[in-house]
């Protein structure tokens, strides 16, 4: 399911509405994610506090959206733009890709809460298909 | 059995008590039809699926979005005793309708976004576990009597 010409414009029309507010939607979302989602808190018990709106989960939310905003800069080539991201999660984080969808769908609940009205069936669809893309480009150096 | 605590319940019913079924329904089957175009595999006999503007425009969609979340409702005034709540629609979707039961997680997640963009701060992260764990339950119940 690869992005067509029509995808590609939506998501990059939707991220100029909603990249200013990126850090809040990484933090929100992340923070969401190890609420609805408690098994993703493994990956950081090394945080000393990972409630929603704490510094670590704040800090990585913003991150999280950097890694976004690159994958919409590459969004021609979304696999090679994302290869050095693509080994740090293969071989040091070694996140369970099946990870990837959760956080995809928070970032979705979020964009959905904080931009109802931007966030069409059509914004929709292409920016599904943009999550699944980035997540299999994070997957592509796993094995 | 499934374990609901005191919040989730209550967070269940306030959710459903907020939502127009009329409006929701619709919204969320036809943004499933959208996203997830697949599933519109089930809906040959609904006309004119050909675009999002159609979609969304289609009065058959729109009718059984709101039978959807009718049947929704059942699970919310018997939070207790959902198994056997859709034990009949399970084997109505499984025997009659042919639907993978994967797709009952991809309207789940669509209705999850429609609730998310209508009730916007309110729909905190506490809220959509519960919401979640309500979804998953149903989503359960619904494929548990295929063969």
């Amino acid at each position: 399911m690869s992005l067509t010409e029509k995808d590609k414009a939506a998501v990059k029309a939707i991220w100029s509405k909603i990249s200013k507010s990126g850090d809040a939607i990484g933090a929100e979302a992340l923070g969401r994610m190890l609420t609805v989602y408690p098994q993703t808190k493994t990956y950081f018990s090394h945080w000393s506090d990972l409630s929603p709106n704490s510094t670590p989960v704040k800090n990585h939310g913003k991150t999280v959206m950097g890694g976004v905003a690159l994958a919409v800069a590459k969004i021609d080539d979304i696999t090679n733009g994302l290869t050095a991201l693509s080994e740090q999660h293969a071989f040091q984080l070694r996140v369970d890709p099946a990870n990837f969808k959760i956080l995809s769908h928070c970032i979705l609940v979020v964009i959905a809460s904080m931009f109802p009205k931007d966030f069409t069936p059509e914004a929709h669809v292409s920016l599904d298909k943009f999550f699944c893309c980035v997540s299999l480009a994070l997957a592509e150096k796993y094995r | 059995m499934v374990e609901w605590t005191d919040f989730e319940r209550a967070t269940i019913q306030d959710i459903f008590s907020k939502i127009d079924y009329d409006v929701v329904g619709p919204a969320a089957l036809s943004r499933c039809l959208i996203v997830y175009p697949w599933t519109q595999r089930y809906f040959s006999k609904f006309g004119n699926l050909y675009n999002a503007a159609s979609i969304m425009g289609n009065a058959m969609v729109a009718k059984h979005g709101t039978i959807i979340l009718h049947g929704l409702d059942r699970g919310v005034k018997n939070m207790d005793n959902m198994k056997e709540i859709y034990a009949e629609l399970s084997v109505l979707h499984s025997d009659k309708l042919h639907v993978d039961p994967d797709n009952f997680k991809l309207i789940s997640d669509c209705l999850t976004i429609v609730i998310a963009a209508q009730f916007g701060k309110a729909f905190t992260g506490e809220v959509q576990a519960a919401f979640q764990k309500f979804m998953a339950v149903v989503v359960s119940s619904m494929g548990r009597q295929y063969h």
